[in-house]
């Protein structure tokens, strides 16, 4: 699945998109959030915080307790602040 | 049935054009409410300029529902949003919402309505510039608070 990373999320993993292939026991938003932590140190700094970051499946606002089986894209960001 | 403009751009807007542009032609609108957000230059140090950042499709697909309730919800004929994104300095317009309807009520609501889910909702982030670097705005609570009042209960 293709995931996105937008404002301070993307600056600290340091790309803006990825594809991963994350294993079968990763089934929601919050279990995805817990792999990328531990896939390197600016995964671990993006997500210190887990409960700050947003998420959207397929281009809608999600909760954390979502599933993500079927998901094309996902995405993590901070709190918006357009407007 | 509610006609629906959103762009996303880099350029400016021009607010009497988009006026225009909502009511040419119709007899039915009796009230038009503009609101728009200005890149403000005036806050504790002072800035030199707001970077935007947004997510491409998602925002305009989260405008685009928060419009579809905006009509649900009050008697609309026409609704525009116009929000820019890139480095934008203070006395530059930053978003535009126009709403249109029969009578004032109804597009005072609705505008009202449309900017407190766009401060919230839409995926766009601001990036301050000021004098001693960058830092990422961070959201504020009364925002939220001014979402959260249109929530049904």
């Amino acid at each position: 699945m293709k995931v996105k990373y937008f404002a301070w999320v993307r600056e600290r993993i340091g790309k803006a998109e990825e594809t991963i292939e994350p294993p079968d026991s990763v089934r929601t938003v919050d279990d995805l959030i817990g792999w990328l932590t531990s896939q390197g140190e600016g995964y671990a700094y993006a997500f210190e915080k887990p409960k700050v970051i947003r998420a959207a499946i397929d281009q809608a606002h999600v909760k954390q307790d979502a599933v993500i089986s079927g998901a094309r894209e996902i995405a993590f960001f901070p709190p918006m602040t357009g407007g | 049935m509610t006609s629906v403009t959103i762009r996303i751009q880099e350029a400016d807007f021009d607010i009497a054009r988009e006026t225009a542009l909502l009511t040419q032609g119709r007899t039915d609108i009796g009230a038009v409410v503009s609101f728009s957000g200005i890149c403000r230059g005036s806050d504790g140090e002072g800035i030199s300029a707001l970077n935007l950042e947004h997510y491409s499709g998602m925002a305009e697909a989260e405008i685009g529902r928060h419009v579809e309730e905006a009509a649900a919800r009050w008697p609309l004929f026409g609704v525009t949003v116009i929000h820019r994104v890139g480095r934008i300095e203070p006395g530059q317009n930053i978003v535009l919402v126009l709403t249109a309807s029969a009578h004032r009520e109804a597009a005072f609501h609705a505008a009202e309505f449309l900017m407190d889910y766009l401060k919230t909702s839409a995926p766009f982030w601001k990036r301050e510039e000021t004098s001693e670097g960058t830092n990422w705005v961070e959201t504020r609570a009364h925002d939220d608070a001014a979402a959260a009042r249109w929530t049904r209960s």
